[in-house]
């Protein structure tokens, strides 16, 4: 089911995987951003009648990756929910019973706004701002990323890359973006869109297509 | 009863003579139908007493049912609902009722509800309705949100739906539809009258009969017999360009229109486009700084006070020139205006005598109309409508069907006012036009998605929206109601910004597509002035002023039309006379660009159909001149390119103008002599329809209207803006997730629909393509762009695209040009 792409930072070694989200070996984590955990149900809450499927198969996605690689811990890098709390959290909430034993770690982002109660009930460790595992940094938002930090992995953007050729064509896919000294991962949630990145030549770039990763 | 024995025909026709007016046949005709309790449809010009018509016919009723007292009658309750499509239109419509009430010496009250209505002046028509009441289809739902919305109506003796013509074929007619189907129903002892009021389009029948739907009566037609003669002008460039080129060639002639703009008393200049309005302003004063203060802007995403500054001033001939769009179209007279000038193609025979209506509105006058091209193409359109005019071929508007949107925000309406039960409603919807054929299964799914939001995981769900409640159908979340009520009237195609300078003071909407292009220190036009983007926050674009020489114009979606199919059909029979008979100045003067094109390629004939294939560094082209018009080449060329892509693997990219269409691929286009025919054929139509428009992206185009018609979009209001920020999302994210998640969606179907019966309609599509199959096709490779290729390849609308080729191969490919260019 997986076509992986092994790609090396730091002598730490990371699996790109098309399911939006990395591996990372040494410290058996998940690495993971805005997930947008119920979205749809925040939506449907007022009145927008969104499908619901949307959630339930990004939270099926979600468990295929943590029983694919089975990861010591799961780190999100922010919005991980979407708003505020709605029944189907209580879902992501038996969900979290079944993989009790995965350390469950958020970089918080502007979209989660639950109180502090809500994450320690759901076995969720929440740090503020850049946090740190190794040598390798965590922020949500790429702006707000410290420049001591070695490398970050941040997310907040929805990458995109943007593919254009002869006779006016073009095409544009979710991404991972690697630079000098940040990554943004794409948006695990399929109830997000994009925004185009602007990638250096030095740049690593892999798009998600048909649900395989590319190199571009 | 006799018209002429009736004491309110006698009182009217007594006022009309102090003061020194004779009534039209067609008025004394309409007057006897609504003595008669007819309902019907009148088609009258602007500008020849139409509103009159109906008017007075109420007033005759009400002078009829109270002889002795009429004078003394007041707080009667709502008498007469006028729903006209502008907002511009209701205050001097207003103002000419009230005159003639009260030089009859009688007491109703004549008031506006529209979208300006402040709420003390709302308030007061919640105690005491007027008896006139001047609506948009908008503010009419609003009405029926309210309360005890059954009770205004009752007393209600006539509905006009004043230009009709413009209303039928959009959703807002839909609205009209309903809204009109609701008001008859809840009527519990007498039913009103509804009368039309219509400008001449090809199927007048047809629109008596959608307006009268909900009577179930057929209802009288009266037609005026006015004629008036028009003449029409061209202005020929000096010198024809052989590539004509959209948009450049309009400008520079713009210095020719002074000397008319001179002579004139007042002159409307129509631009097809909002975005060309600006230019036109800007480049008039440039080439007449004389005219700085006497020539004015007017579009509909101008500040309304503005608006209405330049419509006062256009009736006391303030202004020298008024440069517009469509938004002065319709309705009332500016009598001075004598001189009507329109830039660009009007696109169809029927707007194009609309437009030369606007001078010369006494009867008997002339209506004269100049016409300046914006390419030299368009010289030959000139040509075909004049032809048109002598034939007197107007098109159709198609009435639209099965809107669900449109209905499902209808159903909210309801619930938030005094709810509904689903069995009646369903059945008195059923009487609309527009909801005919709607099966009880497709009501059902509409029900269950306003209760239950589609399937959802039972325990894990919260939907909320209308609520069932001993089989009344309600909304009762507040929240909700209120975010509807705001919601009712959106129906427009793109969320719209407010733009405001930095110190305060706003200045209009613009597309908030074309702000997301813009980086802050940009410099755009907005309203004829320059404005330099700061920020855009809480929905408003914040703005300061610029002095900068440079700046973008931007483009409105909205103003975009296609060329009708009736001035294709006279285009092509124009091309026959093409270096042949010029004995009109508009051939004569298009020669140069004959010859060129003749040299280059071949002149098509109306017996023929051509087809250029040329190559240029941007690719290869194939380009096929049906001269159509825009929306049948946006179906022709999509099954075209469906067809060449199963011959071999390919992606095109697709633009289209009236006259023809362009498929562009980066590589050699297999078509030649042996399949050519085979391309064209109306064989397998229909599962060639259905499987190109699933490969293009018309229906996710169409989907952004549903979207937000239907309340999936939501764009916010005021003191809600945070919270409200969590809940927005794009019409293309939706159309994707509701595509991959739920395909069978009740509104994800309405899209295709649409595309199938407005963009790809087969009927329409067949007689295309029957026509070709009867035409000889020529087939030529010029070494260089044609002159009639030139306009689509440069600036042709609508590129989509259409692959049949894998993704990874796209892109694989895309890389290794970029390898090869680099």
């Amino acid at each position: 089911m997986h076509s992986l792409i092994k790609h090396a930072i730091h002598e730490q070694t990371f699996w790109l995987s098309p399911q939006r989200c990395i591996y990372w070996e040494e410290q058996s984590a998940l690495i993971l951003s805005d997930l947008h955990l119920g979205k749809t149900g925040h939506f449907r809450k007022h009145g927008i009648a969104v499908p619901q499927k949307v959630f339930t198969e990004d939270l099926q996605r979600l468990v295929d990756q943590i029983s694919y690689f089975k990861p010591r811990q799961v780190i999100a890098v922010g919005d991980l929910f979407h708003s505020h709390a709605n029944r189907e959290l209580d879902l992501f909430l038996k969900w979290r019973s079944d993989f009790a034993s995965v350390d469950f770690i958020l970089v918080k982002g502007n979209h989660d706004i639950l109180e502090d109660e809500w994450y320690a009930n759901a076995g969720i460790k929440v740090h503020h701002g850049q946090w740190q595992l190794g040598n390798i940094h965590f922020v949500h938002d790429p702006s707000d990323m410290q420049e001591e930090a070695t490398y970050v992995f941040a997310g907040h953007l929805h990458p995109g890359v943007y593919f254009s050729g002869m006779g006016k064509q073009s095409l544009r896919f979710p991404c991972f973006h690697f630079s000098s000294n940040h990554a943004v991962l794409p948006a695990f949630s399929k109830f997000s869109g994009l925004s185009g990145i602007r990638a250096k030549k030095s740049d690593a770039v892999f798009a998600i297509v048909d649900g395989k990763l590319m190199s571009v | 009863m006799r018209l002429q024995k009736s004491y309110g025909y006698q009182r009217i026709t007594e006022w009309l003579t102090q003061k020194g007016f004779t009534a039209f046949s067609f008025q004394e005709e309409t007057w006897q139908h609504i003595t008669d309790g007819e309902s019907g449809l009148v088609n009258a010009p602007t500008g020849c007493g139409k509103t009159y018509s109906v008017f007075l016919g109420a007033l005759i009723q009400f002078i009829d049912a109270h002889p002795q007292d009429y004078q003394r009658q007041k707080n009667k309750g709502l008498q007469l609902l006028w729903i006209t499509p502008l907002r511009a239109l209701a205050k001097d419509i207003g103002r000419a009722m009230e005159e003639a009430i009260g030089e009859l010496g009688m007491q109703w009250k004549v008031g506006i509800r529209n979208g300006d209505t402040d709420i003390a002046e709302r308030q007061r028509q919640k105690r005491q309705m007027p008896e006139v009441l001047i609506i948009t289809p908008e503010s009419l739902h609003l009405l029926l949100a309210q309360k005890g919305y059954p009770d205004v109506f009752q007393s209600l003796r006539i509905i006009a739906a004043d230009e009709w013509h413009e209303l039928m074929g959009s959703k807002r007619g839909v609205q009209v539809e309903l809204a009109l189907s609701r008001i008859i129903h809840c009527q519990t002892a007498r039913k009103a009258g509804i009368w039309g009021i219509s400008a001449t389009i090809g199927n007048l029948e047809e629109a008596r009969e959608v307006l009268l739907a909900s009577l179930q009566t057929t209802g009288r037609s009266v037609k005026a017999e006015i004629h008036k003669p028009i003449v029409v002008e061209s202005i020929i460039p000096e010198e024809i360009e052989q590539f004509p080129w959209s948009g450049h060639l309009g400008i520079r002639l713009a210095h020719r229109l002074v000397p008319i703009i001179k002579k004139s008393r007042t002159t409307l200049v129509f631009i097809n486009t909002r975005g060309m309005s600006e230019r036109w302003y800007q480049v008039l004063l440039d080439v007449a700084p004389q005219f700085a203060g006497a020539i004015a802007l007017h579009h509909g995403s101008i500040e309304q006070e503005l608006r209405l500054w330049v419509e006062e001033s256009l009736h006391t001939e303030k202004l020298k020139a008024v440069v517009t769009t469509s938004s002065l179209d319709l309705g009332v007279d500016f009598r001075p205006v004598d001189t009507v000038i329109q830039v660009g193609s009007p696109k169809g025979v029927a707007r194009f005598l609309q437009r030369a209506g606007r001078s010369g509105h006494r009867p008997g006058e002339t209506s004269k109309i100049y016409f300046l091209p914006t390419h030299s193409l368009e010289l030959l359109e000139v040509a075909a409508l004049k032809q048109a005019i002598e034939t007197g071929s107007v098109e159709s508007r198609q009435p639209q069907v099965l809107c669900f949107d449109v209905l499902l925000q209808f159903l909210c309406t309801l619930a938030i006012s005094e709810g509904f039960r689903e069995e009646t409603l369903f059945a008195e919807i059923k009487t609309t036009h527009c909801y005919a054929e709607m099966t009880r299964d497709e009501w059902e799914e509409i029900l269950s998605h306003l209760t239950q939001g589609g399937k959802a995981l039972q325990q894990y769900d919260e939907y909320k929206k209308v609520e069932p409640e001993n089989g009344v159908y309600r909304i009762r979340n507040r929240r909700i109601a209120m975010r509807h009520r705001m919601h009712i009237g959106t129906i427009v195609s793109d969320a719209m910004l407010k733009v405001k300078l930095m110190g305060g003071g706003y200045i209009g909407v613009i597309e908030e597509w074309f702000i997301s292009r813009l980086e802050p220190g940009d410099v755009f036009t907005i309203a004829g002035r320059n404005v330099e983007l700061v920020m855009i926050k809480d929905m408003s674009v914040m703005v300061r002023k610029s002095n900068s020489k440079k700046s973008i114009v931007p483009s409105w979606m909205g103003g975009r039309m296609s060329l009708t199919a009736n001035l294709g059909y006279i285009l092509r029979l124009t091309f026959n006379k093409a270096l042949v008979d010029e004995s009109e100045i508009e051939l004569k003067s298009l020669h140069p660009l004959f010859e060129l094109q003749q040299q280059l390629s071949h002149i098509p004939r109306a017996s023929e159909l051509l087809v250029e294939q040329i190559e240029t560094k941007e690719g290869f082209h194939l380009l096929v001149y049906p001269f159509e018009g825009r929306q049948v080449h946006e179906a022709m060329s999509a099954i075209l390119a469906y067809r060449i892509g199963q011959i071999t693997p390919i992606t095109f990219s697709i633009s289209m103008n009236d006259y023809g269409f362009e498929l562009l691929s980066d590589q050699p286009i297999p078509v030649d002599d042996s399949n050519v025919r085979e391309l064209f054929t109306a064989d397998n139509l229909l599962p060639d329809i259905q499987k190109s428009m699933n490969s293009t992206e018309m229906a996710r185009r169409k989907f952004r209207d549903i979207a937000v018609i239907g309340g999936l979009i939501f764009q916010g209001m005021p003191g809600e803006k945070k919270k409200a920020r969590h809940l927005q999302s794009s019409a293309s994210l939706l159309f994707k997730v509701f595509e991959e998640y739920d395909p069978k969606n009740i509104l994800l179907r309405q899209a295709f629909h649409e595309v199938l019966t407005q963009q790809m309609d087969e009927e329409r599509l067949r007689n295309a393509l029957a026509r070709i199959a009867q035409s000889d096709i020529i087939l030529r490779f010029p070494k260089q762009l044609t002159p009639l290729s030139f306009p689509i390849v440069v600036d042709g609308l609508s590129r989509v695209n259409l692959s049949t080729e894998k993704l990874e191969d796209r892109i694989k490919k895309m890389q290794a040009q970029l390898t090869r260019s680099s």
